[in-house]
């Protein structure tokens, strides 16, 4: 597979449309089936915007390669008021992340 | 392709739903009944700089500090040449806005006795992931706010000198939108994406400025003929290397230090550390042999690393993911940085519309805050919200007993046109992505970017200002084949006419008053006694004329002459 800003799974993609509207450059559109696809995945500015808004968890961001990303990705599952970031390694080890979208940042 | 034309009235239009956007709109739904219409090109929940969070507010009046000493702070960080008056009428309300933001929903950090805690004099730690959603959402509270998402505007619309709405279209169907307005406030941002990017391959929008702020808001001023200043002053930014995510955290929040590949601090070698200092240095460092240059964080505790883990996901998660996605992370290996490709952004430096201490512009009618104006540099997030809160209150009070507009479908019809001509460009030898690359590539190489360690002089910025001409010519011969191909062809034209007044006002500062911002090789070294002043610039038929002005002082009081 070729590394994406994002990837969206079609298989988990419920076809809401929530993640179309929140996009802040608009990039990703509805396919004939009703599931999201990124259209301009060059243009993703990497917000994740798209993944949190994403109720099943069907899209996946990773980093180019000219970046430095090596097939790792991030994904986000919203949990009332925390966001739980996952990432996982090309090797299929994830890290989970916690943070409560209620207490400020120590640094 | 057939467009629906509509007409919208309102009575205070807002172009751009973002930091200072949202504000001036809860502002002036509070203060007052008018109706107020937000347009914006994306959706305001999650649209333009702060899309992916902030994570920390950088313009607060901390212990022991005054509005005063925040006037001096940014004169002396921005050599001088800055509109004291507008810094100190920001600096004055900083903390009330700050307060009504927290009120709001942003979580602050604090000490026992509810005081907050500092991040250093000017600022404070907070949990920033969500404050789009937390303004959207107060926007949304405000029966006389109206929201519309997914229109991009292209042209103010202007009768006998006077703003009086705005042309758009629709990125959701074929439709093109007259907003006709007893006043406008532009709060659409700066603009990235001029020069030739950090990343210019795949991740070419991998950048720290919003890749989605293209600079609408300075070119449909410059083509209505507003005064804009200090477009000269670029902002270049310090930044993490590949992923360009902020470092602020790191070297305010942990303390860390600059240090060159041979283990050693090199800031002092360059004089008194102000922020483009420090990139100055880091760039000279490189060059000299000595790179990379790094945050210094190995050795940092793992709880410390855990914490910025955090606060990297909520502004730059690709940080966090780098990192982790190799097993590593700043407690074993130190951060290394580098310097951006120029934007043109107010919030940081000075450039924008050319403003009164309302941020009236140069146009009868319309208003600008945030990014998009002038003259106050390191205003960030809460100094956009004044800037927004300024605007809307002068406003309402400016429309008390004013009319609404009159429609004229004319106009409407004559956008119509224009449009419909991209879609009819079927012979176009050239790609959209052609043009912007070419575009990138010119001011990369001719007008100082990252290739030539943002160096400028006259004979290349000629070459510049020759081929930018000519781009410009052959934006409008650009093919769109549905709405986002319009959509980036108007991103493209704009992002044009501001090269072509930046290329201008780089040409007219004949010194060198900031390293890397504007380094002019022709004049190496700073003139005082010559250059203490402004340079503004008006645009009128394809050609950009340069005004200087003299300094303002933060007690003194500016009125334009000719609105």
């Amino acid at each position: 597979m070729n590394f994406m800003s994002i990837h969206i799974d079609k298989e988990k993609c419920i076809g809401c449309g929530k993640c179309i509207i929140v996009c802040p450059g608009s990039l990703i559109y509805q396919d004939n089936n009703g599931k999201a696809f990124i259209k301009y995945p060059k243009d993703c500015w990497g917000c994740t915007a798209c993944l949190k808004q994403c109720s099943v968890q069907a899209i996946k961001y990773y980093l180019g390669l000219d970046m430095g990303g090596g097939g790792g990705y991030l994904t986000i599952k919203k949990e009332a008021e925390y966001l739980d970031w996952y990432i996982t390694t090309k090797e299929g080890k994830t890290k989970k992340i916690r943070i409560n979208s209620k207490e400020a940042n120590k640094y | 392709m057939d467009f629906k034309l509509e007409e919208l009235n309102t009575d205070i239009l807002i172009i751009g739903g973002g930091t200072a956007g949202c504000f001036s709109a809860i502002t002036a739904a509070e203060q007052s009944n008018f109706k107020i219409l937000i347009v914006e090109k994306a959706n305001i929940m999650r649209s333009g700089c702060l899309a992916a969070g902030v994570n920390a507010i950088n313009a607060y009046i901390g212990k022991g500090e005054t509005p005063e000493s925040f006037v001096e702070y940014v004169k002396k960080d921005s050599e001088e040449v800055v509109r004291e008056d507008l810094v100190y009428s920001i600096a004055k309300e900083l903390n009330t806005v700050i307060k009504k933001i927290e009120d709001l929903g942003l979580p602050i950090l604090k000490d026992k006795d509810g005081k907050y805690i500092q991040r250093g004099k000017r600022s404070i730690k907070i949990n920033g992931e969500n404050i789009k959603p937390i303004l959207a959402n107060a926007v949304y509270k405000h029966s006389n706010i109206k929201v519309l998402n997914k229109i991009n505007i292209i042209d103010y619309i202007v009768k006998n000198g006077e703003v009086i709405g705005a042309i758009g279209f629709s990125l959701e169907e074929p439709k093109i939108i007259g907003i006709y307005a007893k006043v406008v406030i532009c709060t659409t941002g700066g603009a990235a994406g001029l020069y030739k990017p950090n990343n210019p391959g795949f991740s070419r929008h991998k950048m720290w400025y919003c890749p989605f702020n293209t600079g609408a808001g300075y070119a449909m001023g410059i083509r209505a003929g507003a005064e804009m200043t200090s477009f000269e002053m670029r902002f270049i930014a310090l930044r993490c290397k590949d992923t360009i995510a902020p470092t602020g955290t790191v070297a305010q929040g942990i303390g860390a230090k600059q240090i060159n590949g041979k283990g050693e601090a090199y800031i002092h070698k360059y004089g008194k550390p102000t922020t483009p200092i420090r990139l100055y240095a880091t760039l000279m460092e490189n060059k000299n042999g000595n790179g990379p240059c790094y945050l210094k964080t190995k050795g940092i505790t793992k709880e410390q690393e855990e914490e910025l883990f955090k606060a990297y996901l909520n502004m730059a998660p690709a940080q966090t993911l780098k990192w982790l996605e190799h097993n590593r992370g700043p407690s074993i290996e130190n951060i290394e940085i580098e310097g951006t490709e120029p934007y043109i952004v107010g919030g940081h430096t000075a450039s924008g519309y050319w403003v009164d201490i309302n941020r009236r512009t140069t146009l009868k009618g319309l208003y600008a805050a945030g990014d998009v104006a002038g003259g106050s540099p390191k205003k960030y997030v809460s100094g956009c919200f004044v800037e927004g809160k300024i605007a809307a209150l002068s406003a309402i009070k400016e429309i008390a007993h004013k009319k609404t507009p009159k429609k004229d479908n004319k106009i409407l019809k004559k956008y119509l046109k224009k449009i419909q001509q991209f879609f009819r460009n079927e012979n176009s030898l050239i790609s959209i992505e052609e043009l912007e690359e070419s575009m990138q590539k010119v001011m990369d190489e001719y007008a100082g970017g990252i290739s030539q360690g943002y160096v400028i002089n006259k004979n290349k910025l000629n070459i510049a200002e020759k081929r930018i001409d000519e781009l410009i010519d052959l934006a409008y011969t650009l093919q769109a084949k549905d709405l986002h191909d319009l959509l980036f062809i108007h991103e493209i034209i704009d992002r044009l006419y501001v090269c072509k007044v930046l290329v201008q006002h780089l040409k007219a500062r004949k010194e060198t008053r900031w390293k890397c911002y504007q380094e002019n090789y022709d004049y190496p070294k700073k003139d005082d006694k010559n250059w203490k002043k402004y340079v503004n610039s008006v645009y009128k038929s394809g050609v950009v004329k340069i005004i200087f002005r003299d300094l303002i002082g933060r007690d003194e009081f500016y009125e334009h002459s000719y609105r």
